[in-house]
């Protein structure tokens, strides 16, 4: 017995060592930084213990913009994109010929580097002295005037940041939808069929039913994923967020413990734990709408 | 009582219904096509432009009359690409490869063998699903920067190589296998390990292969981590490559060069992806968490 004991053990070895090595304690460990006062990282020392490190991140006027910005993603995105992937999947599952075809192409945005094509987005959005890039050329040519979408105003660079983000979470999303349509029983449309009910009506009253413990999946890593948006930013707006105004929470955190802002690990600390104080609190007001409304 | 006339013009309309319809639903979904496929087109165009023609036009244009391959060889020679095309791959191979020797034993663990605290262990594995890397990312960087490990792939892999998911996912289907399998084993006295790799692992190679390909395009895609554990440039992953190449470019911003090493970066996953379609969508739907 003894022997099988550890036969078990030493199996699970490597695992153990990886996970409390870095995921275990550095949960602990995290708790303790932001509870420490003035830690400096050249000496690992500390003033004292408290609660300052909160405070001075929920006055930061960088920490307030990149919660404003961060918020409005989540609001804009998660509706929008879960909205189009519903309706897109739901086209999707009425043809027949090109379905495949589609399904492939529309997956391409999840196997790409998303920073690679961040790129490409900033050149087409971007206005520059010589020229005003593709985008604002289709502006003009219903009649708008160009504007400056990587370095102009507010509202431009938020529209970037929220078109990119859809294009890049969509590929999961139409994913799920697509097989959760698929998987609804047969016979349900068939009867619906031999009573002559009208296609929204089915879609209401059958379709949506059926698969909306998956939309809830989906609106729930939704909400998580778009509160932890921050690469997308940086392939937009590039490795400076804070002078381009664009910020997140999770760029705020690695701002504070690196680079030129950087070194200030108690802060980052901080912020991660408000970070994630608030996405635990709307994924259990999620879980408790999604017991109420989800129907099988 | 409908006549043979009124009979066939309501069918007449249902069916050009059911045209408009369909009419509508492709171009819809055709919409939504060009809007996912326009952007891979326009950095496949300008990367074949060349440098001149591409600043000449103050209004771009939608194709090109003299393709030209310099800026691939910009790319490559101007800025260390194919440096950060090894590193990646070196990262990319030595993560995934040290990953799956672990979560095998652990899956194996729990899925085939007895032992004292084997369920209350799980749980606490299962718990550690809820933890958001960025909450650990912090420790992480200190404990790295202590060891002296920045600018190393010993940093860069560390601490990736374990994935608490993988591990659930793997062991689920380890316990698919009948359990008569490794009675019968152990009465020939094969050794667990070898039971674990002449029949776990073939039994169960639709699995792996899936968590090798998620984890493979895990790692192609890396951004944060390596970004916070390198500055040295000999140790870029593509993506800081490309963020370099964005603020420090080619001395002066080269646009096309720029594309050329954008197309060049994302060329291997879609070829990867077309190749393994089926699997990758269906290893993303059963285990992806993007988005």
């Amino acid at each position: 017995m003894d022997n099988r004991n550890q036969k078990g053990w030493l199996y699970l070895l490597p695992a153990l060592l990886f996970l409390g090595v870095f995921m275990v304690y550095p949960l602990a460990d995290v708790l303790i930084y932001s509870f420490e006062e003035g830690y400096n990282f050249a000496s690992q020392t500390f003033f004292g213990v408290g609660w300052y490190n909160y405070s001075y991140v929920l006055h930061d006027p960088y920490f307030l913009q990149a919660v404003k910005n961060t918020f409005l993603i989540v609001l804009i995105t998660v509706p929008l994109s879960t909205l189009i992937a519903l309706l897109i999947s739901a086209l999707l599952s009425s043809i027949k010929p090109l379905r495949n075809l589609f399904q492939t192409i529309y997956f391409l945005p999840y196997v790409t580097n998303t920073l690679a094509v961040g790129l490409v987005f900033m050149i087409l959005f971007r206005k520059t002295p010589y020229t005003d890039g593709l985008v604002n050329l289709v502006i003009r040519l219903f009649g708008g005037s160009a504007v400056d979408f990587i370095d102009g105003p507010y509202w431009a660079k938020m529209f970037v940041m929220c078109f990119y983000t859809i294009w890049v979470v969509m590929p999961f999303k139409i994913l799920i939808l697509t097989g959760a349509l698929a998987s609804v029983r047969q016979d349900y449309y068939k009867a619906a069929k031999i009573d002559g009910t009208p296609r929204l009506r089915v879609f209401f009253r059958i379709t949506l039913p059926m698969i909306s413990p998956m939309i809830f999946y989906l609106v729930i890593t939704g909400f998580i994923g778009a509160f932890k948006a921050y690469s997308d930013e940086v392939a937009i707006f590039g490795t400076d967020l804070n002078a381009a105004g664009m910020n997140t929470i999770v760029g705020y955190v690695y701002d504070m413990l690196y680079g030129n802002s950087g070194g200030y690990p108690s802060y980052a600390s901080a912020a991660a734990l408000i970070l994630f104080a608030v996405v635990f609190t709307i994924t259990v007001i999620n879980l408790l709408i999604s017991q109420k409304n989800v129907h099988y | 009582m409908l006549t043979q006339n009124e009979l066939q013009r309501q069918e007449k309309s249902a069916a050009v219904r059911n045209g408009v319809v369909g009419g509508l639903t492709y171009f819809f979904l055709t919409v939504w096509a060009l809007i996912v496929l326009f952007p891979f087109y326009w950095m496949v165009l300008t990367s074949v432009k060349s440098y001149g023609s591409y600043n000449a036009e103050r209004i771009p244009a939608f194709f090109t009359k003299q393709p030209t391959l310099q800026n691939y060889a910009d790319a490559f020679t101007s800025v260390p690409l194919a440096k950060y095309f090894l590193n990646t791959l070196i990262f990319t191979v030595a993560t995934t490869a040290v990953m799956m020797a672990v979560i095998v034993l652990a899956a194996y663990a729990f899925a085939r063998l007895e032992f004292v605290g084997k369920n209350i262990t799980f749980a606490l594995f299962l718990s550690l699903m809820m933890i958001p890397n960025e909450l650990v990312v912090i420790t992480n960087f200190v404990t790295i920067t202590n060891l002296g490990l920045r600018n190393t792939f010993t940093g860069l892999i560390l601490p990736s190589v374990t994935s608490v998911f993988y591990i659930y996912l793997l062991k689920e289907n380890f316990e698919q296998v009948p359990d008569e399998l490794y009675r019968a084993a152990k009465v020939d006295g094969t050794s667990d390990l070898k039971y674990l790799f002449k029949v776990m692992i073939p039994i169960s190679r639709p699995t792996i292969v899936t968590i090798v390909i998620l984890k493979v395009i895990e790692c192609w895609n890396a951004y944060v981590w390596p970004r916070l554990i390198t500055d040295d440039p000999a140790y870029f992953l593509v993506s800081n490559g490309i963020q370099e190449i964005r603020e420090n470019g080619f001395g002066r911003e080269n646009v096309p060069a720029m594309m050329a090493a954008v197309v060049a970066v994302s060329v291997p996953l879609i070829v990867l992806f077309l190749i393994f379609r089926k699997k990758i969508m269906e290893g993303v739907s059963r285990g992806g968490i993007k988005g």
